[in-house]
């Protein structure tokens, strides 16, 4: 290769004593982004569940989803998570958290969500679909053996008929024990 | 006393042990190998090399560079100087702590190796343009992450271009030597792009990243990194409201190290102490000295051939685990010909009037693609989004106006173009890079069409 590297030091050289050289053509090519926009381009959503893009709609990178569930414990509520999506996509899931405050065993109050193919069972082959049919399957049937919020998974498992008003009443507006929720329906 | 019995010492070229691969002929050397004093001094005059990373690898690379001939290097590193580099980053010593890493590395190995111009960059990767990268023949990477791999990989492959045929174009090829290493393990490979594998080609490679389930880390703790995990994933973002963590920062570390010592007492977990902390918070495997010599040497070796064809180069990629005695192996890993980033993709000419919306129509009837529904992007602006609702609207607009104006009036370029494609009767969803030529741009008529006029 010395013979290529002979001649491009010379053209540089020569191109450095005249003028600058002409615009390049070249971009920056992120495969992380391409797939991405993939993913966002073959979204297939349930008409409970909708994506909005509050930093604009180039940025690709961050928007939220807006989920209203149709049935279960929690339907007519409205709840909002914010998605953020790293440069090395699919390699990392994209970070989830809620940002509707929420009576939900597997949804702590700070808005932490524990959902297993967003941390240990997450694979590239997986996608933005795939984690927004988790979330909304979260809501339709939550479950008290994952907890992140103790209490709320303590009642679902003893008491269905209590945990169902407590999260009518979380949805409302309402105190649950000495934690207060706002409204979201 | 006068040393009469002493003979007198031949004084020994500096170039002695690189005028044994350099200057003479041999069996295992590349077609393109001139022997000579001509291919040892081109090498010092006109070959330039960037060292990226001045770290474990990278003062390894620089050294081993600068002796091997090479006198215009080039090194890149954003960060600076700690104490727990000093145990294998030999260039720094304790008076460096909190110098730039490349500064002194530069500064360093230039007092050592009489001759060599080594210029330290003290910036991000990212912060550099990209003309800055293709001034340099040979890229050698000393990273310690995927995201600045991949990163300098989008960079180096973007150069690549292709001729009519498919095939590469010899003068855009900017060769990269990786090395990585991790505690006994490392690895060195070549990418030529357009003729090995590319990083993201063998992306697959990488094992999923460790990750404990947050309920885990919330209701069941069983081991001093669950306790660190916690305290740092939930109750910092829980106390500190808004701020962010800063790995960096000492006060953080000690108040995730705090707060895991506590959690820790009260599951009864052993084992949480301040540099487990840094380890688990950091992603740290302890570095050995001797796996970044040993790793970088393979490197500096490799650009020594590429440049001078003295011997052929690793074909493509060195595994090397030293955990129990030695075991090294070369494996000649394929690419990937539809990949985004490196592959040739599907070249397409076109008129500098043909609309976008007519370009995506004809994605569909092209026979190498029987794409429908296709969205379109170049580069890092989006042309056209088939899906969702709202991005579709937002794009719908540019359907009417010309690709060409819409690519920046460029002559050719790369864009992207993702949709379902039918393959095998069966519908697939599918990315392809598409080259786009325009044909009657800047004036230039096209040959056929011409002589017809």
């Amino acid at each position: 290769m010395i013979g290529l590297f002979k001649v491009k030091e010379k053209q540089r050289e020569e191109s450095q004593n005249t003028n600058r050289r002409g615009a390049s053509t070249v971009k920056k090519q992120s495969a992380g982004e391409l797939r991405l926009h993939k993913d966002i381009s073959e979204l297939n959503l349930p008409k409970s569940c909708k994506i909005s893009f509050p930093n604009g709609k180039n940025d690709l990178m961050n928007f939220e989803v807006t989920i209203k569930p149709d049935e279960g414990y929690y339907m007519n509520g409205k709840f909002v998570f914010s998605f953020q999506v790293s440069n090395v996509y699919p390699h990392e899931a994209p970070k989830v958290k809620c940002k509707t405050k929420v009576y939900h065993p597997n949804i702590d109050l700070e808005g932490n969500v524990c959902l297993n193919i967003l941390r240990e069972d997450w694979k590239p082959v997986l996608n933005i679909n795939t984690v927004i049919y988790g979330l909304f399957h979260l809501f339709t049937e939550p479950n008290y053996e994952d907890p992140l919020n103790h209490d709320a998974a303590a009642v679902l498992r003893d008491n269905p008929k209590l945990f169902e008003n407590n999260v009518k009443r979380a949805m409302m507006g309402g105190y649950v024990g000495e934690t207060s929720f706002p409204r979201c329906m | 006393m006068a040393d009469l019995d002493v003979p007198p010492q031949v004084p020994q070229s500096k170039t002695r042990d690189l005028d044994k691969l350099l200057l003479r002929n041999g069996n295992l050397v590349d077609p393109g190998f001139f022997p000579g004093p001509d291919l040892r001094d081109d090498i010092r005059d006109y070959v330039r090399i960037l060292v990226v990373g001045a770290g474990g690898l990278g003062c390894e690379l620089l050294k081993d560079l600068a002796l091997s001939g090479f006198r215009n290097l080039d090194v890149i590193d954003m960060d600076r100087i700690e104490v727990t580099n000093l145990n294998r980053q030999f260039l720094f010593r304790l008076e460096d702590v909190g110098k730039p890493k490349a500064e002194v590395a530069a500064k360093r190995v230039m007092e050592r190796v009489s001759g060599v111009e080594i210029v330290p960059h003290f910036s991000r990767i990212e912060d550099k343009e990209i003309e800055f990268y293709s001034d340099f023949n040979i890229i050698a990477l000393g990273l310690d992450s995927i995201e600045a791999r991949k990163y300098i990989n989008g960079v180096a492959c973007g150069f690549l271009e292709y001729n009519e045929d498919d095939t590469p174009k010899r003068e855009t090829i900017k060769p990269m030597v990786d090395g990585g290493t991790e505690g006994f393990k490392g690895h060195a490979r070549v990418i030529l792009p357009g003729v090995t594998p590319c990083f993201e080609c063998t992306i697959y490679l990488f094992p999923p990243q460790v990750k404990f389930p947050l309920c885990t880390l919330a209701e069941t703790p069983r081991n001093a990194a669950h306790c660190i995990e916690y305290a740092h994933l939930i109750q910092w973002e829980a106390v500190h409201r808004g701020k962010t963590f800063d790995p960096d920062e000492p006060e953080h570390m000690k108040w995730v190290y705090d707060e895991a010592i506590r959690r820790a007492e009260l599951f009864g977990i052993p084992g949480v102490t301040y540099s487990l902390t840094q380890g688990v918070v950091k992603n740290i495997i302890p570095a050995i000295a001797s796996t970044n010599a040993i790793i970088s040497a393979a490197c500096a070796l490799e650009t020594l051939k590429i440049v001078s064809a003295c011997s052929k180069t690793l074909v493509n990629y060195l595994t090397y685990n030293g955990g129990e005695g030695l075991y090294t192996e070369v494996t000649k890993f394929e690419r990937d010909t539809d990949c985004l980033v490196c592959g040739p993709g599907i070249l397409i000419e076109l008129d500098t009037s043909v609309t976008l919306s007519k370009f995506i129509e004809m994605l569909e009837d092209h026979p190498k693609l029987l794409l429908s529904k296709a969205s379109v992007k170049h580069g890092e602006n989006t042309l056209y989004m088939q899906a969702p609702p709202v991005l579709e609207e937002f794009h719908r607009p540019k359907l009417s106006k010309p690709l060409y104006d819409l690519m920046g009036r460029v002559q050719k370029d790369t864009i992207h173009v993702f949709g379902t494609a039918l393959k095998n009767n069966e519908k697939e969803s599918c990315s392809t890079k598409v080259r786009v030529v325009f044909k009657g741009a800047d004036g230039v008529a096209d040959m056929d069409t011409a002589i017809g006029a």
